[in-house]
């Protein structure tokens, strides 16, 4: 997958993915205000198939998967970061969002331009030419990508049972 | 090689004699608790989709908490669709309006030590108090949890906190939790296991190693677990559980952790968080005297019965400042019956503090107590990121219950041991 770069600083947290007080709006306007108290124009700006990449501990905070679901919502195609909330890195696979760690966003600015191949973590940084380590998606979370999230996956698995 | 705690749980519950760190397992899932706001609402649809039911509903509690009571049509449609779910499903288990599902499960004896279980909200590792081992996940997880009774987990390496010395007056685990946000950072679990040891923690009563277990979310930790003594048992028993076989869940002398860490609680000051991250926590002298509009006790971390005894050793005979709110949410029902019968509530309500009902109420900015813009709020809660209690410049600072409500008397924070 290729897109175009957001980048956000460390411990990017649920509550300005998904602030509490729009949790119980519809999806579409809760990811109106995704990130809006960091980024204002996230919400309106971003464009199907960006890239959102963020420093440390991305996503950590509230195990509300809406955090994830508003990107994917407003067409993210993947996170990038060195480490992220262990539920929010759950969640996102489970939707359909691939989350990949790489220590080397330092590399990566806004608008540029990436590629990125899920299986090796490997980053292309077009933008610059430059080759980026990513550590490889886990297998039983690949099988949750090529399924398209938690829900496909077992609908394929329980009709196989069936 | 000896195995923690965690390592015996999660082999138990995958079906084997040991784990291996790093390793990829299913698990059996002992328990799954969920709320209003991440479950039925959230659940429902795909498992219509599936056309499946839930696996065993002896093995699910639902509390409704996050929007209860209910403040508008919205929350009021969601808290009828948990009910419909609830009785469509036969959950035998359903606790409506009753607390907050982390207060509340153990206290209907839900929880007993060995259990491997999973929460659908990310204070889930106050379970680890109990001696369990359990961990927050989102919504389409526990689809996949209620409709398959397992779940995957990677091994955690084992973090140990050890914490020695004796808690100073006017302190409490809240402080203990915050000291190690700001030591060790949001980022410090690393969604590994933390084991908190020693004899502070043993000297701890139920209520307040479940504040430090609950706070092992804000150290990013996957969950967070005490091993099992009498006290636990004790608990459990008392709640209608079965404390089963604790003693065989206990870390071997030779597990191995990723690290240990040292905590001296003999000198501890009172501890608070500066907006907007827990990790902002520093000694009460250290942090400016901030102008305070709203001190609020509420939540798991802090409205058990334990944190409003707390508030009304610090308030008794005295009064709010005049012109702020002090907002006392009790995190149970059950809780709220404890207090009244004990006349810590008149002591509250004579301090003029106000009351709401059991339940998450403003902490995660889904109830009742909300901020307006630029106000500013001092809370006995876990969690300050930005908006979360209300609106996008609100802000909120961290302290223990002792803090919170000595600060209310003033007006703006102050050291507790100062006016206890």
């Amino acid at each position: 997958m290729a897109g175009r770069v957001w980048k956000f600083g460390d411990d990017v947290n649920t509550d300005v993915l998904a602030p509490g007080i729009y949790i119980k709006l519809p999806l579409e306007d809760l990811a109106s205000h995704c990130l809006e108290a960091v980024e204002p124009n996230f919400a309106s700006d971003v464009q199907d198939g960006d890239i959102v990449v963020g420093g440390v501990n991305f996503g950590m905070g509230s195990s509300r998967e809406q955090a994830a679901q508003v990107l994917k919502a407003l067409g993210v195609a993947a996170v990038i970061a060195p480490s992220f909330g262990g539920i929010f890195y759950r969640n996102a696979f489970n939707l359909g969002l691939p989350a990949i760690v790489s220590n080397e966003i330092d590399q990566i600015a806004a608008e540029q331009e990436l590629k990125i191949v899920l299986k090796t973590g490997v980053i292309e940084n077009i933008t610059t030419g430059k080759q980026l380590a990513g550590e490889a998606v886990p297998e039983n979370l690949m099988d949750l990508v090529e399924a398209g999230g938690l829900v496909p996956y077992l609908e394929q698995k329980l009709n196989k049972k069936g | 090689m000896g195995q923690s705690i965690a390592e015996k749980i999660i082999a138990k519950a995958a079906g084997k004699k040991t784990v291996q760190t790093g390793e990829i397992v299913t698990c059996a899932v002992d328990l799954a608790m969920i709320h209003d706001s991440g479950g039925p609402r959230r659940v429902k649809p795909a498992m219509e989709k599936l056309g499946v039911g839930v696996w065993d509903p002896a093995k699910i509690v639902l509390v409704s908490d996050h929007f209860a009571p209910c403040t508008d049509a919205e929350s009021a449609a969601i808290l009828k669709l948990t009910r419909e779910w609830a009785a469509e499903q036969g959950i035998l288990n359903f606790y409506d309006q009753q607390g907050i599902c982390h207060v509340v499960t153990p206290e209907r004896g839900h929880l007993a030590p060995g259990m491997f279980a999973v929460g659908g909200d990310s204070h889930s590792p106050t379970g680890g108090a109990f001696g369990c081992y359990m961990f927050g996940i989102g919504a389409t997880d526990m689809l996949g949890v209620l409709v398959t009774g397992e779940t995957w987990i990677k091994v955690p390496e084992t973090i140990r906190i050890n914490w020695s010395g004796q808690l100073g007056t006017g302190l409490a685990a809240k402080d203990m939790a915050l000291k190690m946000c700001a030591t060790l950072g949001m980022d410090g679990g690393g969604y590994q296991a933390i084991q908190y040891a020693g004899e502070t923690i043993r000297n701890l009563d139920m209520l307040e190693r479940m504040t430090l277990c609950n706070m092992a979310a804000e150290l990013g930790a996957q969950a967070g677990i005490i091993e099992p003594d009498e006290v636990t048992a004790a608990y459990v028993e008392a709640a209608g559980g079965t404390p089963g076989d604790w003693r065989d869940f206990q870390s071997d002398q030779d597990a191995t952790y990723a690290v240990t860490h040292e905590f001296d609680a003999t000198n501890l000051e009172p501890q608070v968080a500066a907006p907007h991250s827990p990790a902002n926590a520093a000694d009460v002298s250290a942090i400016e005297k901030a102008e305070i509009d709203q001190f609020y006790i509420g939540a798991c971390t802090g409205a058990k019965l334990g944190d409003l005894k707390m508030a009304a050793s610090i308030l008794e005979g005295k009064k709010v400042a005049k012109g702020k709110r002090l907002t006392i949410a009790p995190a149970s029902s059950q809780i709220l019956t404890q207090a009244t019968k004990q006349g810590i509530i008149e002591i509250l309500l004579d301090a003029g503090a106000s009351l709401l009902p059991p339940g998450c109420g403003a902490c995660a900015g889904y109830g009742v107590g909300v901020l307006a813009e630029d106000e500013v709020c001092l809370a006995s809660t876990a969690r300050n990121f930005q908006g979360r209690m209300g609106a996008s410049s609100s802000k909120v600072y961290l302290a223990s219950p002792y803090t919170v409500a000595a600060s209310a008397v003033t007006g703006h924070i102050v050291d507790p041991r100062e006016v206890l």
